[in-house]
């Protein structure tokens, strides 16, 4: 049953990053591309979520915590960029 | 108990899944970006926590390991969602003119501080290296 959920939920997520690509890619101003990214990001840590879930592991859970710091971190930066020209000032 | 808890743990693996969807969807369908704005902010992050929930009960319950992680990166995220959602809100009031025409006139007078903070801001390098300042 749990792997039935999986399949669903992969191909799910993996149309949602298609769509994350296309917003990327279409998006008509950069703060849209900045949102397609982080929206990226929380699809990508979702599949290393279900990654650890389907193969039974606990390892990929740091790696799902980096990517949403990381991935928090550069959102920030970007929009900071955006606004004042400078990430640190 | 062990089945009940693995349907517990599907069903919130496939709402997690279709919340996910939700929002990647609305931020390709929605016509403009403010409107794209609410789509990836409030529905994946649903989305993710529901998976959290499920990859908890999967782990805890029916595989006895520690489940410390899923409660931090849920925790992180539901925390750091709405601060990336008004930075992107910010910038776009900033890039967008007509987007400021439409804003409602804040109420100390001062205007709004996304719009006065990168000129007057003492710490501004643009002001520091201007010869006025």
């Amino acid at each position: 049953m749990i792997a039935a959920a999986c399949t669903f939920a992969l191909v799910a997520i993996s149309v949602s990053l298609l769509l994350n690509v296309y917003r990327l890619i279409a998006g008509p101003d950069a703060t849209d591309r900045i949102l397609a990214l982080d929206t990226m990001v929380i699809n990508a840590i979702g599949l290393i979520v279900l990654a650890g879930i389907m193969f039974g592991t606990t390892m990929y859970f740091e790696a799902a915590l980096l990517f949403a710091m990381v991935g928090f971190v550069s959102t920030v930066a970007f929009c900071k960029f955006l606004l004042r020209g400078n990430v640190i000032e | 108990m062990a089945t009940l808890l693995e349907f517990a743990s599907a069903a919130f693996i496939v709402i997690g899944g279709v919340f996910l969807f939700v929002g990647s969807f609305g931020l390709a369908k929605l016509p403009d970006t403010m409107r794209r704005l609410h789509a990836p902010t409030k529905a994946t992050t649903l989305g993710i926590g529901s998976l959290l929930i499920a990859s908890l009960i999967y782990f805890v319950a029916l595989r006895h390991a520690a489940g410390i992680h899923e409660i931090l990166i849920t925790l992180f995220l539901f925390l750091t969602a709405p601060v990336s959602a008004i930075m992107i809100a910010k910038a776009h009031i900033f890039r967008h003119s007509d987007v400021q025409r439409t804003l409602s006139p804040d109420a100390g007078g001062s205007g709004w501080a996304t719009l006065n903070a990168a000129s007057d801001d003492p710490r501004s390098v643009d002001s520091a290296a201007s010869p006025k300042a």
